[in-house]
């Protein structure tokens, strides 16, 4: 069998296996259902999710949140990351103010963007920007900086302008910087969206999470993760699609067969 | 002052940093279809000759004459190919080669179709589509040269372009470079360690004594006739005897850099 066959399988047998436990666990009454719900019970109450329209409102929401800040976050933190990359004068200024700004637990901030821009999607979207702007603006400086100087200087030698420097040399260089870090800030988007809506909200997954919290339905809050969950792994498969092709220029790990 | 037929014309420069003086006299004139070789031992500053010629580097003392016209800023007549890979990683062989074309202005498809009888010239072609990555590392100094020969320079300048590439790629390079001077000769100024190198491809050779404060310590003229046969040309006798004359004044010089070096 091919290793990728085996490690597929394994992986199977190991969720397989799992989940088996549990709900024997569940059933046998070793496992207390209320704080630990059968697996079975998760996939009733999923199907029963899904079967309503008010589910795919919610799922729709966060989707729209979430997309909203990555794309903001990701636009706001690269302007900013070639900005700052590009004029070393501005960079040491700005960087201690930076650095104030990031050891923030964004977090926190959640209540305050609530109070400023209500429970509606505005709120949602700034805390994801501020997660996301971050990831985006230190890979975007890393990569500016970080530009080979034997091709910064053939480029300048082929008499490249500052636009065209920019737009062929800095830019493509930040982007694979960027797209190794499009990951993390997938994951931040949507721990935006859902933390935002957890705290104050009136739809969107963090909001039917909040509200099976707040009748100590564990059913609710775990099926609430596990839609969650998948939720990201949908979006995680499309930003491996996005950098598999931006990035075809790229020599493959020598350690890939 | 500058002569008619002078490509580049370099007199009595010097060449300081600071209270370093890199070079301390050096007179370099270059004909319009001329090739020249600079051979000197490491650290002689023979990179920063070229880096005057381009404008890059202002001479202490001296005079720097582009076709028989005093230097200020940069050398718009010049094309420099680097020792070091500088390619584009993430752009294609004939996007590469269309590098500079597009700089100044000329659209992606344009450029495109200007670089594939480039990459033919330099024997690539079927490597269009390739990445950098893709490709052997003769291979990319060839796309590095259509690169630079694209922008049809008046001058074109070397500096040690074939050093990392094995003896047979190297053997190679020389042929290519050869062949696409010969059918259409500029001024090229050459600059490596490389005796034989030198001599195989140049029309004069040009020996600079050891670093720092280094200067001209000949001029000679190489009269193998051409086109010439790179393998064949190493083993005449001709060849041996302009290499041992040569090699009589840099060997010189390699021992005191040796020397210098401790």
């Amino acid at each position: 069998m091919p290793r990728r066959g085996k490690v597929a399988l394994t992986q199977f047998a190991i969720v397989l296996g799992l989940i088996l436990i549990w709900e024997l666990g569940v059933r046998s009454g070793l496992i207390d259902p209320f704080f630990f719900p059968a697996p079975s019970t998760l996939v009733v109450r999923i199907g029963e999710w899904t079967s309503t329209a008010d589910f795919w409102t919610d799922v729709g929401i966060t989707l729209l949140e979430t997309v909203l800040s990555f794309l903001a976050g990701i636009g706001i933190g690269t302007a900013l990351g070639i900005w700052l990359g590009l004029s070393p004068f501005a960079a040491e200024v700005v960087q201690p103010f930076i650095k104030i700004f990031n050891a923030i637990p964004r977090i926190l901030l959640g209540p305050i963007f609530v109070i400023w821009f209500g429970l509606g999607l505005t709120s949602k979207v700034a805390l994801g920007v501020t997660l996301v702007l971050f990831v985006a603006f230190f890979n975007t400086f890393q990569g500016v900086r970080e530009v080979n100087p034997v091709v910064l200087a053939n480029a300048r030698l082929l008499r490249a302008s500052k636009s065209s420097l920019l737009r062929h040399v800095y830019l493509p260089s930040a982007t694979t910087w960027i797209l190794s870090s499009l990951r993390v800030s997938v994951g931040m988007a949507v721990m935006g969206a859902v933390v935002a809506e957890y705290l104050g909200s009136s739809a969107g997954l963090g909001h039917l999470i909040a509200q099976a919290e707040g009748v100590l339905d564990a059913t609710g809050v775990f099926a609430g993760i596990i839609v969650l969950s998948a939720f990201v792994v949908a979006l995680d498969a499309i930003v491996d699609r996005a950098e598999k092709r931006l990035l075809v220029w790229r020599p493959a790990p020598a350690h890939e067969s | 002052m500058g002569r008619r037929g002078l490509a580049v014309d370099l007199r009595d420069v010097m060449i300081r940093f600071g209270d370093f003086t890199a070079v301390k006299s050096m007179n370099l004139q270059v004909g319009e279809t001329e090739f020249v070789a600079v051979v000197g031992p490491t650290g002689c500053g023979k990179s920063t000759i070229l880096n005057t010629v381009t404008g890059l580097l202002k001479p202490a003392a001296g005079d720097v004459r582009i076709f028989g016209k005093s230097l200020t800023g940069l050398n718009g007549q010049s094309g420099y190919m680097l020792q070091q890979e500088g390619l584009l990683p993430w752009k294609t062989a004939q996007d590469n080669v269309g590098l500079g074309l597009v700089f100044q202005g000329s659209s992606i498809a344009k450029a495109r179709e200007q670089a594939r009888p480039w990459l033919a010239k330099v024997g690539l072609k079927g490597f269009e589509e390739r990445y950098p990555h893709q490709l052997s590392g003769g291979q990319r100094k060839r796309v590095a040269m259509a690169q630079t020969l694209i922008m049809e320079p008046k001058i074109v300048l070397m500096d040690e372009p074939f050093s990392v590439l094995d003896v047979h790629t190297r053997r190679l390079m020389h042929r290519i470079l050869l062949d696409l001077w010969q059918a259409d000769r500029r001024s090229l100024v050459f600059i490596t360690h490389d005796l034989g190198e030198a001599i195989t491809l140049a029309d004069r050779v040009v020996v600079m004594s050891a670093g720092p404060a280094s200067r001209m310590v000949a001029d000679v003229r190489i009269t193998l006739h051409r086109p010439r046969d790179v393998t064949a040309l190493q083993t005449t006798d001709e060849f041996v005897a302009l290499y041992r004359e040569i090699w009589s004044l840099l060997g010189a010089e390699v021992e005191k850099s040796y020397a210098a070096q401790g």
